[in-house]
């Protein structure tokens, strides 16, 4: 092919096509106008325009979490940029594919204080993988490949490509993305197979096994959650997963234990702190689900698959490292596991899945049902028997809707739940759920939300209605900041400091401003009525307020600081007293 | 659960493309995560490949040196890093310019020990010297203790440099 030339703007069109993008998530300003003309003068690239660029980036993690592909944002200089910040460190914890570009003011004013000039490299350094500055239009096209390749290679996470409006104007010459050979940056996939043979042979041995999985499942593909299924049946061990690993095994198994952590289950936890083999694959011992530290599974060993070598003995030092790819991992162990004609000792097994049995027989996910108020675990039980056997993706915001969301719906696929986990990032869920439904236009798309954290980004209906996203806005309204007022009613002296959700608007009202449909549910009785008609509204966004009881805490509780057998399972659990004063800084 | 808390001084050694902000993402990761740099150099080593290496002293417990390692050869500019403490005996390096001033036996005695530490003279005044130092990091820190007896006004360092010793290379 002859040499092209092309401004910069139509390199970014291009390189973007060659990567396969169909959808942008962005908002335009002076910095980036050559890239919005460029825009317009085709129609392979649909953009979505956002109402806030934070929200661009959750979009585009919405669109990348539940496609598996890299989700693009485009925003202009300065404040654009800086609005996406939080978007890109929410990437960034929870392991998202992103490649965000930015205007940048021209190369011969960086430096300057010019107008909506910002160190956008340097903001944004701590709060992505990777960033470039393009400062000559030259390298445009392999930069933005590189992009995409850092962007989904190895521990997904999002890159930023700084773009000055002068490269956007200047002439370039276009390259393909050939197989990107990146100089230095080549993650390990496949495994060390002696590692893995040292795990098949502790596996084997295994009295009380666990798995405990996480996000790294996920975004391996579904290749490593099936593979992982065919592993956890092959040796009828127990599972249990990260926040982030929800719906790699599929929840109605009967060898699901629920998520574990913070506010997992009673017997996930349990289990944990029991176990003598725990067989981590992609999850990274974060502090939500280890507790203290040293007394975290106490009497185990334990094995550790990631592809981030740096994830490895961070937290937790671990007995048999593996630096790879989930799948790669997963193949090689059950094909060694077959080989060597591997079985579970039968007998330790069955005495450990007793003990699990009385466990679960806690029921710890229990609640006290009442006819006077709508308790937030009833409206989501009714919203997981109506989504039953249907195509759904959930998107949640963050507080106590969003524990009692991965504690009460069924995830039985990965790629299927969208919730800010490692950033905990409160107005992730409405353009997390656009950015779902985009991708999947004929699904169901729930964001369950909080009535703070709704507020966070409700400017965000605009975008829905505008681009035919019919989402649902699921919103458990208990009047609080509910995580807030949890904490301090268990640790603070119920001195309720600001966490009262004051001049609230009225949300069905401020739908139906935005032509939406409105609706809401008070009474116990309205919740499944309220629930049909939701589903049944597919040609415009619904937002649904279910005033719950303002009251509830979320339970099971591990207070701060302290091992996984320190579980609180309800009211009748004193929090303040099992919390040591050491515990109370943590948050 | 952290199987030693003994504090390790590792030099570590990181071959990073010489790009822009790549010494920004070093630092950044050193400060961001709490870490420790006792001493750090950059330069350019290969100008066909824009290839510079870095030298830095950091301590820590062996879980923390692990980790940052782990975390410097996951920034995307870095080609390798070699933990020189770890990997066998090496050589450590460093240059040091230190002025003294002063008359008469002090200076006599400054240029005495300057000999004994086979430290060059590259300025003199009739009242001042500066010396050109290379030596061990011990070595200097001995020197410039010592002149800080004889009028010193000022010291500068490079920074340690460092490389591994036998036929082997990056
Ligand atoms: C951007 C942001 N600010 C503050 C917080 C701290 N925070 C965590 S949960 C929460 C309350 C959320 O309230 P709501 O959305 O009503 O959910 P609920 O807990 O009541 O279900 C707050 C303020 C946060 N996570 N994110
Ligand atoms: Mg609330």
């Amino acid at each position: 092919m002859p040499e092209q030339k092309l401004t910069g703007a139509q390199i970014v069109i291009k390189a973007l096509k060659d990567q396969g993008v169909d959808i942008i998530f962005g908002y335009p300003g002076g910095a980036v106008l050559p890239i919005y003309d460029a825009l317009f003068q085709q129609n392979d690239l649909r953009h979505i325009l956002v109402r806030h660029e934070q929200a661009a980036v959750h979009a585009a993690e919405g669109y990348a979490r539940s496609t598996g592909k890299v989700g693009v944002v485009l925003v202009t200089s300065g404040p654009g940029a800086t609005n996406a910040v939080t978007g890109l460190l929410d990437a960034l914890c929870d392991s998202i594919p992103i490649v965000c570009l930015c205007g940048q003011v021209p190369t011969h004013l960086i430096g300057n204080d010019a107008f909506q000039e910002a160190d956008t490299t340097g903001i944004t350094r701590p709060c992505t993988k990777h960033n470039y500055l393009v400062k000559d239009v030259n390298n445009l096209a392999r930069t933005l490949h590189e992009a995409f390749y850092v962007a989904r290679s190895g521990r997904p996470g999002p890159v930023v490509v700084d773009l000055p409006k002068d490269v956007q104007f200047a002439d370039g010459t276009y390259v393909p993305p050939v197989e990107v050979k990146h100089k230095t940056y080549r993650p390990q996939v496949k495994p060390d197979i002696a590692r893995i043979e040292e795990a098949v042979e502790l596996i084997a041995q295994a009295k009380r096994p666990i798995f405990y999985t996480g996000g790294g499942v996920v975004n391996s593909g579904p290749i490593a959650a099936k593979l992982l299924t065919q592993f956890v049946k092959m040796t009828g061990f127990p599972i249990t997963s990260t926040l982030m690993g929800l719906g790699a095994y599929p929840a109605s198994e009967p060898h699901w234990l629920g998520m574990l952590g913070m506010h997992g289950t009673y017997e996930a936890n349990l289990a944990m702190y029991h176990c003598d083999v725990m067989i981590n694959i992609g999850a990274r011992f974060d502090d939500r689900v280890t507790g203290k530290l040293s007394e975290f599974a106490p009497g185990s060993k334990k094995i550790h698959i990631d592809i981030d070598p740096s994830s490895i003995n961070k937290n937790v030092a671990v007995d048999v490292p593996i630096v790879g790819d989930c799948a790669h991992a997963l193949e090689d162990m059950i094909r060694i596991w077959k080989a060597r004609q591997k079985r579970a000792d039968q007998g330790a097994l069955a005495d450990w899945w007793n003990q699990i049995r009385k466990w679960q027989a806690r029921n710890c996910l229990n609640y006290s049902r009442t006819e006077s108020v709508i308790k937030p675990q009833y409206a989501l039980e009714r919203l997981r028997e109506s989504l039953r056997g249907k195509d759904f993706y959930i998107a949640t915001e963050v507080g106590q809707h969003q524990m009692w969301a991965a504690q009460f719906l069924p995830f039985e696929a990965p790629n299927r739940w969208l919730t800010s986990g490692g950033l905990g990032t409160m107005g992730y869920g409405l353009p997390a759920a656009i950015g779902a439904q985009i991708a999947h236009p004929e699904a169901i798309c729930v964001d369950v939300a909080g009535e703070a954290s709704i507020l966070m980004n409700i400017q965000e209906l605009g975008t829905a209605v505008q681009f035919r996203a019919p989402v649902k806005v699921f919103i458990l309204n208990n009047q609080y900041m509910g995580m807030v007022r949890q904490w301090q009613e268990l640790l603070h002296g119920s001195r309720y400091s600001q966490s009262y959700s004051e001049a609230l608007p009225d949300f069905v009202k401020l739908a139906e401003s935005w032509h939406c449909a409105g609706l809401r549910a008070t009474k116990v009785g309205e919740v499944d009525d309220v629930i049909a008609e939701m589903l049944s509204i597919n040609d415009r966004p619904v937002v649904v307020d279910i005033a719950v009881d303002p009251k509830e805490n979320c339970f099971p509780m591990i207070p701060g600081g302290k091992a996984h057998n320190h579980i609180l399972l309800g009211p009748e659990d004193n929090v303040s007293e099992a919390t040591p004063e050491d515990g109370m800084v943590l948050v | 659960m952290v199987n030693n808390d003994t504090i390790e001084k590792h030099t570590i050694a990181v071959l990073v493309d010489n790009e822009p902000g790549v010494l920004a993402r070093v630092i950044g990761l050193f400060s961001g995560r709490g870490y420790n740099i006792e001493s750090l150099t950059v330069a350019e080593v290969n100008n066909a490949d824009h290839l510079s290496r870095i030298t830095l002293v950091t301590s820590g417990t062996r879980m923390v040196v692990e980790q940052i390692k782990a975390q410097l050869d996951r920034l995307v500019p870095v080609h390798r890093v070699k933990d020189l403490t770890d990997e066998g005996p090496s050589v450590e390096r460093e240059l040091a310019l230190v002025k003294v001033a002063g008359r008469g036996e002090q200076r006599i005695e400054a240029l005495r020990l300057a000999d004994i530490f086979k430290a060059k003279v590259v300025d003199a005044t009739l009242t001042s010297f500066i010396f050109e130092l290379t030596g061990t990091p011990a070595e200097v820190d001995d020197f410039v203790g010592l002149m800080a007896q004889l009028g010193l006004v000022e010291a500068s360092r490079t920074g340690v440099v460092a490389m591994s010793k036998g036929p082997g290379g990056f």
